[in-house]
């Protein structure tokens, strides 16, 4: 069986069971649309909120991030877990004791202001239609490999399949699907690591072999560990060392802190914690969640280094001072094939620039390497494209595994994508219909057309992300960084200070979420181009160029302290907070007396 | 009858207040650690730790690609564990 078939049949088998529970568990009630009818156990709920969590972002892209830039980007390790400490221990148990379906609608209670909801709804749309389109890319790269066609021909098929997939069930279907789709995408993920452990470090659990020696063909140690091996060849061949730190810490610190409450502000990930049967059971599930995410996160850095270091020996399996590859090889050796087949993505691409028979993978912007590259008659870098999104799907064909694996990984990969994108279409759609249209402006809405609303405005999301996603503001993990930034800026601060304050008042609450969004989205449209329309951008995205000294994505944590700032200094001037608010917030603040979660 | 509710009222309040205050002393504390873990020793007192050798690489690359997922995972547990005693202790739970 080739491996196009053998992919078309991991792929089609998970996704017929996926669709085969949504089926078995679709929702009938708007109560099941939204929530799961609240009888989910904690453990259950972190394994489903796992899955939610981890998008393509994760899955198919933060590895290969990890892999070209190493310690640079430990940002989004530490990021994308430390985030739920503070959901933990500042929101979940709260928003669970407080016992309604959406962020929103504690927003626009506990701010007693429609109008602090309906900005809730906007920030909320902004940040998850910008995560969707970091997932649409996560699906197109996965459909273009899979069925070997263009990226965006992937794309445009890919969602068409999340939407079916979406609108199936709410979140009871969706629910049981995300317990399986994390069972597939965890498997895909350590299975070829595992794999690849072994063959370089002879350890099975990936996460120690990063930190371990190496391994001869003998299966001996060499005395060498696989970072000092992989620090040595990067910097040979011209790049930055993987274990230093290189970027400004400042960007670091703020990016990584963006990552942070980004996650924490995140409705999609909020409203898991909202179907727990206990207040109790809000702040194990937090804990459960982070499990089932760490799983993959300790694996995601041994995956991206060991990646990096099998692709440098691919491309000079004489080692640097040696020949390089020669395009002899790649085009017919087995073990190259992975190099064609990505190229028909358009993600990977070669070029014997010299015309000496041979491709040269170096840095051709480092000085000193030019120098070598002029003695040896180089004309530059000829591995002229390696899109780091790819490098996670490629990663087992790269170490030669069996075809099964990569067949798993595919499948790995579309699930992650697609679990994150309905949960977010959910949250959109909850968004609208829930507390938009039923929530304000049509509240004797039937629950029937409340149910098509949501459906509708799926639909709508999902265009809008594809037509913003065919300009992608950078990888899979960049744009979804965006998204956590927005996030940060406008949800977080104004229900941490609607838990944490009693002085917090509703002019101060819409006026800080006002202008951390803002503050936020205008600063990513000036270094990222008006809507991501290339060379519609005043600054250049790099620390230097930047308006602040702060990059794009690590801007977020500036809007969220805006908006505190803003939030604290407009409640102080102006009317304060009536009592029934002041009780309110002291009855959200004690678990005792948390019934199940109501309807208004 | 009177003045006796009003006393239960006045130690509930109270009671509310101590056990809030606990709460938030627990989250400052948990908050300084997750700090400390990620900021400090993943990123900015690296350099302090750079003489600390981990497999080829110092402690503060670990903090920053493994320790601190480690970390915050006993964290959130603690945070559970130590949430659900004090709420037992004060009477609040569900």
């Amino acid at each position: 069986m080739d491996q196009f078939t053998l992919n078309l049949l991991f792929v089609g088998a998970s996704f017929a069971l996926y669709i085969g529970i949504a089926v078995w568990a679709r929702a009938g009630s708007t109560s099941e649309f939204y929530a799961a009818g609240r009888g989910v156990h904690p453990v259950t709920n972190g394994m489903a909120t796992a899955a939610d969590w981890m998008s393509a972002a994760s899955f198919i892209s933060m590895a290969g991030l990890i892999a070209f830039t190493g310690y640079d980007n430990s940002s989004f390790l530490m990021g994308w877990t430390g985030g739920y400490v503070l959901l933990a221990l500042l929101l979940a148990p709260y928003l669970r004791k407080f016992g309604k379906f959406t962020v929103s609608e504690f927003i626009g209670d506990r701010f007693y202001s429609p109008t602090a909801r309906l900005v809730a709804v906007i920030c909320l749309l902004v940040a998850s239609i910008t995560y969707v389109i970091g997932q649409m890319q996560g699906v197109g790269i996965a459909f273009g490999r899979f069925l070997e066609i263009d990226a965006f021909w992937g794309l445009l098929l890919g969602s068409c399949v999340v939407f079916a997939y979406a609108v199936f069930g709410g979140m009871k279907g969706v629910t049981y699907t995300q317990v399986a789709q994390y069972c597939v995408l965890i498997l895909a993920y350590t299975i070829p690591a595992v794999f690849i452990s072994l063959q370089l470090t002879g350890t099975p659990i990936p996460a120690l072999g990063l930190f371990s020696e190496t391994v001869n063909a003998d299966g001996t140690s060499s005395g060498v560990y696989l970072l000092t091996k992989l620090d040595l060849i990067v910097t040979d061949l011209g790049f930055a060392s993987y274990t230093e730190a290189h970027k400004d810490t400042l960007n670091m610190v703020l990016f990584t802190l963006s990552l942070m409450i980004g996650t924490a502000g995140l409705p999609h990930v909020i409203m898991r914690f909202f179907t727990v049967p206990k207040v109790s059971d809000a702040r194990w599930s937090a804990g459960w969640t982070l499990v089932f995410i760490a799983l993959l996160y300790l694996t995601a850095p041994a995956v991206g280094a060991m990646a990096r270091l099998n692709i440098s020996e691919m491309m000079w399996p004489n080692g640097v001072n040696g020949e390089a590859v020669s395009v002899e090889t790649i085009n017919t050796a087995p073990e190259y094939n992975w190099m064609a087949t990505w190229q028909k993505t358009g993600l990977l691409d070669w070029e014997d620039k010299n015309g000496d028979g041979k491709i040269q993978y170096y840095n051709d912007k480092n000085d000193a390497m030019n120098e070598k590259a002029a003695a040896n008659g180089w004309e530059g870098n000829e591995l002229t494209n390696f899109n780091r999104d790819i490098l996670v799907l490629a990663n087992p064909e790269i170490a030669n595994l069996p075809g099964w694996v990569i067949g798993l990984v595919a499948a790995g990969g579309l699930a992650a994508a697609l679990s994150t994108a309905a949960g977010l279409l959910l949250a959109i759609s909850s968004a609208v219909s829930h507390d938009l249209l039923k929530g304000q402006l049509t509240p004797d809405m039937s629950e029937k057309s409340e149910l098509f609303a949501a459906r509708v405005s799926m639909a709508v999301a999902i265009v809008v992300a594809v037509i913003l996603g065919l300009n992608p503001p950078g990888f899979a993990a960049q744009t979804v960084a965006l998204a956590f930034g927005l996030a940060a800026a406008s949800i977080f601060p104004a229900l941490m200070m609607g838990i944490f304050s009693k002085k917090v008042n509703n002019v101060g609450a819409v006026s800080g979420m006002l202008a951390g969004l803002v503050f936020t989205l205008v600063y990513i449209f000036l270094h990222k181009g008006w809507f991501f329309i290339p060379d519609t951008n005043s600054f250049a995205d790099t620390v230097e160029g930047s308006m602040l000294g702060v990059q794009s994505t690590a801007i977020g944590a500036v809007g969220a302290v805006i908006n505190f700032a803003v939030a604290f200094g407009v409640s102080s001037v102006t009317k304060e907070t009536p009592q029934e608010i002041k009780d309110l917030v002291e009855s959200v603040r004690t678990p005792a007396g948390a019934g199940a979660a109501v309807d208004h | 009858m009177a003045e006796q509710s009003t006393n239960t009222d006045a130690r509930a309040a109270q009671d509310a207040g101590e056990y809030w205050s606990a709460n938030v002393r627990i989250i400052l504390i948990s908050l300084v650690i997750w700090a400390l873990v990620s900021f400090g020793f993943g990123i900015v007192l690296r350099p302090l730790l750079s003489g600390i050798e981990v497999g080829g690489t110092d402690l503060g690359f670990w903090f920053a690609q493994q320790g601190s997922i480690l970390i915050f995972l006993g964290l959130i547990f603690f945070y559970a564990w130590r949430m659900n005693k004090l709420d037992k202790e004060y009477g609040v739970e569900e």
